[in-house]
């Protein structure tokens, strides 16, 4: 479905590459269309350029080639929430000032931001932690901070890198549903980098697989699945097979030799 | 706090307490036992009796090399912050002042104290100078350091969300930077003294505003040796005192969040 309709879609990627200083070409001719409200996963295995696009969209770094295209506005500084693969907290800060962080930033008084803030951790469930100080708190929550300091400006898309690549099974797990219900109930749109085939069926309406060297874009596929989407999910047929469709055009997009 | 771990605590100071009191006795004993006489080597006793009979020249004279000491602490810091701050924000600004700063470093104060005296003809100014200058490196390297340690991951979130340059260097770089500035400090507080004292002994001071440099210098001619000790002692005491209260201020200002000012068991 590349190309596909665009006039829905949030952001049209094209014929996007980036080149480092270092000469690595990272991603090279990528094409894709995201649309509003949709839950995209980059799936690919390590060094595939994954990353380097999250932080194109981003625009934290420029494409060397290519352009991305932005049909409804191009969006501002809280348009966007980005969750590193770490949690990426200040360690000098409480929970509530540094969910609140993007929006005194922005110049919002100190009342209002930590109220909006509260809210934010609330909706991750972190009620009762607004003075916690990072080192005090879990890997799992520490990880929410972080997702609610994405979450706080109310963004229309989010972008995620590995969020829970460092997390215990259980903890993802939670982590996987918690931002499920999340989406479920805001409907910005996600961006989600993964090298979890499971976490990627689980989570995605659709699942962009991409190719190592130059990174590129193999396949596009997209998930069946009931809404919403529960434990239940996670133990059907039906999330077998798809896991499996997805694992066999993985390893298809690594057996082509680059171009 | 557990039983055990405050038993540690009183252990930490006892301890060392102990020790210092069978090694003084030791000494007092051994002195006594040798008939060493106390104008070669004194005795603890012997110390402490000129440090009670020449208090009010001695104290007087601790304060002036505590105040010389602590002012160019004071301004060593801030020089020394501002300058590092200066430096995270030109490159080109760091690359063409820097190695002057090193050489101010592997100078021998010693060797300019002299110079500076020659220059500003002012004793207690010159002194200012020359514990500034030993005092000066550490803040400003530590910072230097701390400022360009930051997460790269941090940095990107303050990009994206479009933070100006003088919000990163507040919000991120500063507090970045606290525990090397602070490490930075507890170093200079040391040898500040120590560059008060030296340029002291280089210098020379007369009469009511010379330091402790100087009573040493004075006791020595005229063969005072447990007045000379109880001076050394006062400067040691010092010096330990500034170390003490540096670190007490290092630890109630990161506390909270850094691994280095938390309680052992706390630490992960
Ligand atoms: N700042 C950079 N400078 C030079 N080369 C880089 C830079 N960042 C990434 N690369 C290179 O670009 C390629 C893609 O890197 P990227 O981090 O986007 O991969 P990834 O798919 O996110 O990998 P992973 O799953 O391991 O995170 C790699 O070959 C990497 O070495
Ligand atoms: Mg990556």
């Amino acid at each position: 479905m590349q190309g596909g309709d665009e006039t829905g879609s949030l952001l049209v990627l094209r014929g996007v590459g980036k080149r480092y200083a270092t000469g690595t070409l990272a991603v090279q001719g990528i094409d894709l269309a995201v649309a509003q409200g949709d839950f995209l996963a980059l799936l690919g295995p390590s060094g595939c350029g994954k990353s380097t696009l999250l932080r194109l969209i981003a625009r934290l770094a420029a494409p060397s080639e290519g352009r991305i295209d932005w049909p409804h506005g191009r969006p501002g500084p809280r348009d966007i929430g980005f969750v590193f693969q770490e949690p990426t907290l200040m360690p000098w800060a409480t929970a509530l000032a540094n969910v609140a962080l993007p929006l005194r930033l922005a110049g919002m008084p100190r009342r209002e931001a930590a109220a909006r803030a509260a809210e934010s951790l609330a909706r991750v469930e972190l009620r009762g932690f607004e003075q916690a100080y990072p080192r005090t708190l879990s890997g799992g929550m520490r990880m929410r901070v972080s997702i609610a300091r994405a979450l706080v400006t109310r963004p229309r898309l989010l972008l995620m890198d590995e969020p829970f690549a460092a997390l215990d099974e259980i903890t993802r797990h939670r982590l996987n549903n918690d931002l499920l219900a999340l989406w479920e109930a805001a409907r910005f749109t996600v961006i989600f980098v993964t090298h979890s085939v499971f976490e990627s069926v689980y989570l995605a309406r659709r699942i962009a697989v991409m190719a190592p060297r130059p990174g590129r874009i193999h396949a596009e596929l997209g998930v069946t699945a009931p809404a919403p989407r529960g434990e239940a999910f996670r133990t059907s047929a039906e999330y077998a097979a798809q896991c499996r469709a997805v694992s066999a055009t993985l390893g298809e997009a690594m057996a082509v030799s680059p171009a | 706090m557990s039983g055990a771990s405050g038993g540690q605590r009183w252990l930490r100071i006892l301890a060392p307490l102990g020790l210092g009191l069978l090694l003084l006795g030791g000494w007092e004993a051994w002195l006594r036992l040798a008939g060493i006489p106390p104008y070669v080597v004194p005795g603890p006793v012997a110390i402490a009796g000129a440090l009670v009979e020449d208090w009010a020249t001695l104290s007087a004279s601790l304060l002036v090399t505590l105040k010389i000491t602590l002012l160019a602490l004071l301004i060593a810091a801030s020089l020394g912050l501002l300058l590092a701050v200066l430096f995270a924000q030109s490159r080109l600004l760091e690359l063409s002042l820097f190695p002057y700063a090193v050489i101010l470093q592997v100078t021998p104060v010693v060797a300019i104290a002299p110079l500076i005296i020659i220059w500003v003809d002012d004793v207690t100014l010159s002194l200012l100078i020359c514990a500034w200058i030993v005092a000066f490196f550490p803040i400003l390297s530590n910072t230097t350091v701390g400022l360009n340690s930051t997460d790269h991951n941090l940095l990107d979130l303050f990009r994206l969300y479009g933070a100006s340059r003088w919000q990163v260097l507040w919000r991120l770089r500063l507090p970045t930077a606290m525990p090397y500035f602070l490490a930075g400090l507890r170093i200079s507080g040391g040898l500040s003294l120590i560059g008060a004292i030296v340029a002291e002994f280089v210098l020379g001071t007369g009469g009511r505003a010379s330091g402790l440099a100087y009573r040493i210098l004075e006791a020595g001619y005229q063969l005072r040796i447990p007045r000379m000790f109880a001076a050394l002692v006062l400067i040691s005491g010092a010096g330990i005192a500034i170390f003490l209260a540096l670190s007490l201020l290092s630890q109630l200002l990161l506390r909270r969040w850094h691994e280095s000012a938390m309680e052992r068991g706390e630490r992960r």
